[in-house]
């Protein structure tokens, strides 16, 4: 009944246009600026404003970090999950609340607390603040729930049945988990690296106290971005800024994909 | 079994030195010396107006991406407009992009030079380092909640009920209003918690905007930055001890709309 569907729905162009318009004005357009600012000097210019040694470095530490970030989430994050879905102890449900605490607490509240223990004036005896450790950490405090939380309801999911055969057949405790386990998590594991990934190319607010301002040191590409508006060179900062924006939309369209290849099998 | 025991102790033990002992130990710190110190940290007139302005700027978010969140979600689901998969990627930016990228953005577009600030200026509009570009920044990080909780929502429900209700002479503000809105509440709560919480502890991109003055343009997570920077640790633990407790209170929220989301 295409007249009741068509009423049902209310004029698709009122609302559309609506959210569209909002959409461009808060999110289109300022971009659209960067773009604009970026491209200023033709592509010469853009290439030589964001490829010096200063962003450079910025931009090597940050991929450096964010594989970190990668490498320890993806094993921290399966355990956790596992342990929220595998296991019993006292406080489980209280655990499993704790988890989303980094995404509700303010960022900078992330990094204050971290330098509070392991800053200088912690009193345990480490002092990571103004260090490429302090950064790490930083990052992995932010990043903590995105693994979690994408393989957690895959493992609920999980038919227990397939890894009893297996184990009935003899299969070790360790091959279990790598030929039946691993590879049904495998997708959501990935889109969850790959959001925290994405995270820790962008983070801003943790890292700003435990780094402070050490270009070649600290400086990951926020910062970068951050230092270059406040000593007001917008076209350098609008050039590394531009390059976060393009990694940010692929890593974003690589969510995508996975989940898209995750559900190939439902559709 | 030992292995179960060993994976318990590492993921737990990860998670007490990330996350546990640095949150806990602010509130020690905060505490320690009884709540006098905290009171008075928090209530000093530059505390209290960033703690305002803070809220005054979720107060203006909030409503607008909550409107906004529920008619893009029926836009993406409902109307398949062209350039869809476009318009998905755009919502999911902000939750994949630095909030500096996000600062930068306005700076350009709304400073003396701007494609608009340009224009505004001119007509005595003050939109960069004033409330507009906070409201502006805060709205751009916090746009994507709403719309995603609602999206798979809308998705599962159909539109069979829909129809029916217009087949019998509903209008379509009052199939909206009886059949769309009761079962999307919940997806919509669950955004709205959310929409608050990043809006709270927006720091980045408004910190790039606002200019930061104390007693004017300072939100309560600037003011956590300006106090630790200015060697006033008290200042800075009493106020993320505040935020701290705010984001406590979401996560919550956030298990009591679960539950309710369940039972009904």
């Amino acid at each position: 009944m295409p007249g009741a569907r068509k009423r049902a729905l209310g004029t698709p162009a009122l609302g559309s246009g609506l959210a569209l318009g909002y959409l461009s004005i808060i999110v289109l357009v300022p971009l659209a600026a960067v773009a604009a600012k970026a491209a200023d000097g033709g592509w010469h210019h853009f290439w030589q404003v964001a490829w010096n040694p200063e962003s450079r470095a910025a931009l090597e530490l940050t991929f450096e970090l964010a594989g970190g970030v990668v490498a320890i989430n993806a094993v921290t994050g399966t355990a956790l999950a596992w342990t929220l879905v595998r296991d019993e102890f006292p406080g489980k449900r209280f655990v499993n609340t704790l988890i989303d605490l980094p995404f509700a607490l303010p960022t900078i509240v992330a990094g204050l607390t971290l330098l509070a223990l392991y800053g200088p004036t912690g009193g345990i005896g480490v002092d990571v603040a103004y260090t490429r450790w302090g950064v790490l950490m930083a990052l992995l405090f932010v990043t903590l729930p995105f693994v979690v939380r994408t393989v957690q309801p895959v493992l609920i999911e999980l038919d227990r049945d397939m890894e009893e055969a297996a184990a009935s057949l003899g299969a070790g405790r360790f091959t279990v988990f790598r030929r039946i386990v691993f590879p049904h998590l495998l997708p959501a594991l990935l889109s969850g690296v790959t959001l925290a990934f994405a995270r820790a190319i962008g983070e801003f607010g943790a890292v700003i106290l435990i780094a402070g301002n050490l270009p070649f040191k600290t400086e990951v590409a926020s910062l970068y971005v951050f230092e270059h508006i406040n000593s007001d060179d917008p076209t350098g900062a609008s050039a590394l800024a531009m390059l976060m924006l393009v990694i940010s939309f692929g890593l974003l369209l690589a969510v995508g994909a996975l989940r898209r290849w995750a559900t190939r099998h439902d559709r | 079994m030992t292995a179960r025991r060993g994976i318990r102790a590492f993921s737990l033990g990860y998670l007490a030195i990330i996350l546990v002992a640095p949150v806990g130990l602010i509130f020690w710190r905060a505490f320690e010396h009884g709540i006098h110190p905290f009171w008075a940290a928090i209530s000093n007139a530059n505390a209290v107006h960033a703690l305002k302005l803070t809220l005054e700027i979720t107060a203006i978010v909030v409503p607008l991406n909550t409107a906004f969140g529920i008619l893009c979600a029926l836009a993406i689901v409902r109307h398949r407009i062209p350039g869809m998969g476009f318009v998905n990627a755009l919502v999911d930016l902000p939750l994949a992009l630095s909030p500096v990228v996000v600062g930068l953005a306005l700076y350009l577009l709304y400073g003396r030079d701007g494609w608009f600030g340009h224009w505004l200026l001119g007509h005595g509009v003050q939109v960069l380092f004033a409330l507009p570009s906070m409201v502006l920044a805060t709205t751009f990080v916090s746009l994507p909640f709403v719309v995603r909780e609602v999206v798979p929502v809308l998705r599962e429900i159909g539109i069979q009920q829909e129809e029916a209700a217009a087949t019998l002479g509903a209008s379509a503000f009052t199939t909206f209003r009886r059949i769309t809105l009761p079962a999307i509440r919940w997806a919509v709560s669950y955004g709205v918690v959310l929409t608050t919480a990043r809006s709270v502890g927006e720091f980045g991109a408004v910190s790039i905007v606002s200019g930061g003055i104390a007693g004017r343009t300072q939100t309560l997570t600037q003011y956590v930055q300006a106090s630790y920077e200015n060697f006033d640790q008290t200042g800075a633990y009493a106020a993320s001890v505040l935020l701290a407790m705010l984001a406590i209170t979401t996560l919550l929220l956030m298990t009591v709309v679960k539950r309710g989301d369940r039972s009904s």
